[in-house]
């Protein structure tokens, strides 16, 4: 789970990361506002959406003057923003972050990652901010500042004045930045997070550290016990199919094809969706319906999948293990009558069960094509695609 | 032969009494496995499925003398079920829950270090769809009765892909002698290098089926350990070659993040060290075949 700049900066401020005076604005009136709180005679206007690289495109603006704020906040507010990060489509803008504008001296890179590979937090840090990581790691990979975090003690104090010293601070500078390192730390710790990037960390130019940009990412699975995380999301910036799938115990990703894909496991999934590429095909999404599937969560799913106006042709890849077929082909026939499914469909049943889930679909007397083999599946639903697409 | 579990480990299940438990119990006595008893704080001293309840996993290993168990708890409390069960000198712990915090995994990690070799516990999940012996037992919750007893080993990220491996392995007479699902979060147990250095000591096992999927260094790393550490061949396939960056794709560890996470990278990597890679998910137990007919020392058996 992604969530706002301006949400990750105060969970941060919360924990002694010192960042830059602001505040969140729905409004222009809003925005005005919180330019006069926070006082002085140059702020940023920042569009608040779930993604990097605002800046170049158009979504921060620097502002000296009342109006400035109210024009920046009018012009941003509702606008479509797309970076080179969101894809095309771009995310809406409904919330801005006004901030105090700083005179900056040096910009840095802090980032703390779940580290898969070694099972433990690792805190990276780089002397040039500014820039996305990958940029960084490919242009001076030799300049990367890394330490491991020993999961049963935590981050002690000498591992972020390594980072600190290794960053070539001045000693007044590097007191600052321990405190916001070892602040990001216990809260990524605290609040089950799997990223905290304060990319940049600034040194100002009276000698100040703060964060600058901050984005956060939370561990979907620990968000039962962190409800004030939890309640931070934010529908609106997400794929209102993917939301409702949520809703439905369904896992859904909308992708860029035209065959709808209704499967059970994630590894299936994706394998058929490999499958309907190798036989010609592109999978309109990722869907997988989980363990139980019953007659409801199928039927949800259809309505999902058909939801995608870009589906020509449907393709149902059940291997039932605790799910017998014939459970599963009730659930299609039931879900095929209520949603009146108008695309070709495709079903392919294997596992517990399966003559007597055949039967059932043979039986049901709706246009249902059958494939036994996964191969056989992913060619008909391809050709089904095809003679749609001729018609 | 087979690895980790035979009809003679003693198993307990954790999570016993519950739905889930009771139903998959029964599956798992229903295939020959030996389940011995199990554990539900609160119901010690009950019989449930005509075996005893305990109060701790301590109890039940001290009555029964179980060297496995199945842990069928849900999410917020499978760490702590995991560290009692390694605690209580438990050997193979097997996990199934879906949805365990990765920072409780990565205490549970730290935690099974802490027991001497000797003694550590192994292992398995959680969010997989556990282990099978196929003809001897079974701790987990696939359809048994696809898998016939026969000499490839099956390691899997995936549950139902994994099903999908045995059921054409079956379709074609080839048989298996453990499958193992290591599960799809981004920390866990037992890695693809732990189940593989398993699987090249096994007597019984002539080759081995490995599937992956993308996200992770998991798949790069097997695939070192395979070129410079097995002499049985490996059969590499990755899932998820239409899958956008970024994106989460079902399990909590397939998504592409870094270099190197991409099915096609992962691919590439498990063919430049010696793995045959099947062309596509159609064709998992045909490679298989294929790889055991090059092997003309080892005839291919294959069951009746």
């Amino acid at each position: 789970m992604d969530i706002h700049e301006y949400q990750a900066k105060e969970l941060l401020s919360g924990f002694g990361v010192p960042v830059p005076k602001g505040g969140v604005a729905y409004s222009a009136e809003q925005a005005v506002y919180r330019a006069t709180e926070v006082g002085g005679t140059r702020w940023v206007v920042k569009a608040q959406i779930h993604s990097g690289a605002r800046g170049r495109a158009g979504g921060v603006k620097v502002c000296t003057t009342d109006a400035d704020v109210r024009q920046a906040a009018k012009d941003l507010l509702g606008k479509t923003l797309v970076t080179v990060q969101t894809g095309p489509e771009g995310l809406p803008v409904h919330r801005l972050l006004v901030e105090q504008a700083l005179p900056i001296e040096r910009e840095l890179y802090v980032g703390l990652v779940l580290d898969r590979k070694r099972e433990r937090i690792v805190v990276v840090a780089h002397p040039h901010g500014g820039m996305e990581i990958e940029e960084i790691a490919q242009r001076e990979p030799a300049a990367i500042l890394r330490e491991d975090v020993e999961p049963a003690v935590g981050m002690q104090g000498f591992q972020a004045r390594e980072l600190a010293f290794g960053l070539g601070l001045a000693p007044s500078q590097v007191s600052q930045a321990v405190t916001a390192i070892l602040g990001a730390y216990r809260a990524f710790r605290e609040l089950d997070a799997t990223m905290v990037e304060i990319n940049p960390l600034v040194v100002t130019q009276t000698g100040q550290v703060l964060a600058l940009d901050v984005k956060m990412s939370f561990d979907d699975n620990a968000m039962f016990r962190r409800p004030n995380v939890a309640e931070l999301r934010d529908y609106a910036q997400e794929d209102p199919r993917e939301a409702e799938a949520a809703e439905h115990g369904l896992n859904y990703v909308a992708l860029d094809g035209d065959i709808g894909c209704i499967i059970n496991g994630a590894g299936l999934a994706m394998a058929t969706m490999d499958m309907i590429k190798h036989a010609g095909g592109e999978p309109a999404n990722f869907l997988d319906i989980g363990g139980g599937a019953s007659p409801d969560r199928v039927t949800a799913a259809f309505r999902l999948v058909l939801s995608d106006k870009k589906v020509r042709a449907i393709l149902v890849n059940v291997f039932a293990g605790i799910n017998r077929c014939d459970w599963v082909a009730r659930g299609v026939v039931q879900a095929v009558r209520e949603v009146q499914v108008a695309v070709p469909l495709v079903v392919r049943l294997a596992g517990t069960n399966v003559e007597e889930g055949r039967r059932i679909l043979a039986d049901s007397g709706l246009p249902i094509l059958t494939a036994d083999t996964l191969s056989e599946a992913a060619e008909r639903v391809v050709a089904a695609r095809d003679r749609v697409r001729a018609a | 032969m087979s690895i980790l579990l035979d009809e003679k480990t003693r198993v307990i299940v954790q999570g016993f009494t519950g739905d889930k438990g009771t139903f998959h119990t029964r599956e798992m006595i229903a295939y020959g496995t030996n389940v011995v008893g199990g554990v539900t704080p609160g119901k010690g001293g009950t019989t449930h499925l005509d075996r005893p309840v305990f109060n701790t996993v301590k109890e039940a290993v001290a009555n029964t003398g179980a060297a496995a168990s199945l842990i069928l708890v849900p999410a917020p409390f499978c760490a702590d079920a995991i560290m009692e069960a390694a605690d209580a000198g438990i050997r193979l712990v097997v996990t199934i829950t879906d949805g365990v915090p990765a920072q409780d995994m990565m205490r549970v990690k730290r935690y099974l270090w802490r027991y001497a070799k000797e003694r550590r516990t192994t292992l398995i999940g959680p969010n997989c769809a556990g282990m099978i012996s196929a003809g001897r037992a079974m701790m987990g919750i696939m359809p048994g009765h696809i898998y016939t007893r026969g000499p490839v080993g099956v390691v899997t990220r995936s549950g139902t892909l994994g099903y999908e491996a045995a059921a054409q392995l079956q379709a074609l007479g080839v048989g298996i002698t453990t499958s193992v699902g290591i599960g799809g979060d981004p920390i866990n147990g037992s890695s693809f290098v732990d189940i593989l250095a398993l699987f090249e000591q096994d007597r019984e096992t002539e080759a081995v089926m490995m599937i992956g999927e993308i996200g992770g260094p998991q798949e790069a790393d097997a695939a070192l350990f395979v070129k410079e550490q097995m002499t049985k061949p490996v059969i590499g396939y990755v899932a998820g070659l239409t899958a956008p960056k970024g994106r989460r794709m079902g399990h909590a560890g397939a998504i592409i993040s870094a270099f190197g996470d991409t099915a096609a990278e992962k691919a590439e990597i498990m063919r430049s060290a010696g793995l045959m890679v099947a062309p596509s998910p159609a064709e998992l137990g045909v490679t298989v075949v294929h790889a055991l007919r090059q092997q003309p020392s080892r005839p291919v058996m294959v069951q009746r």
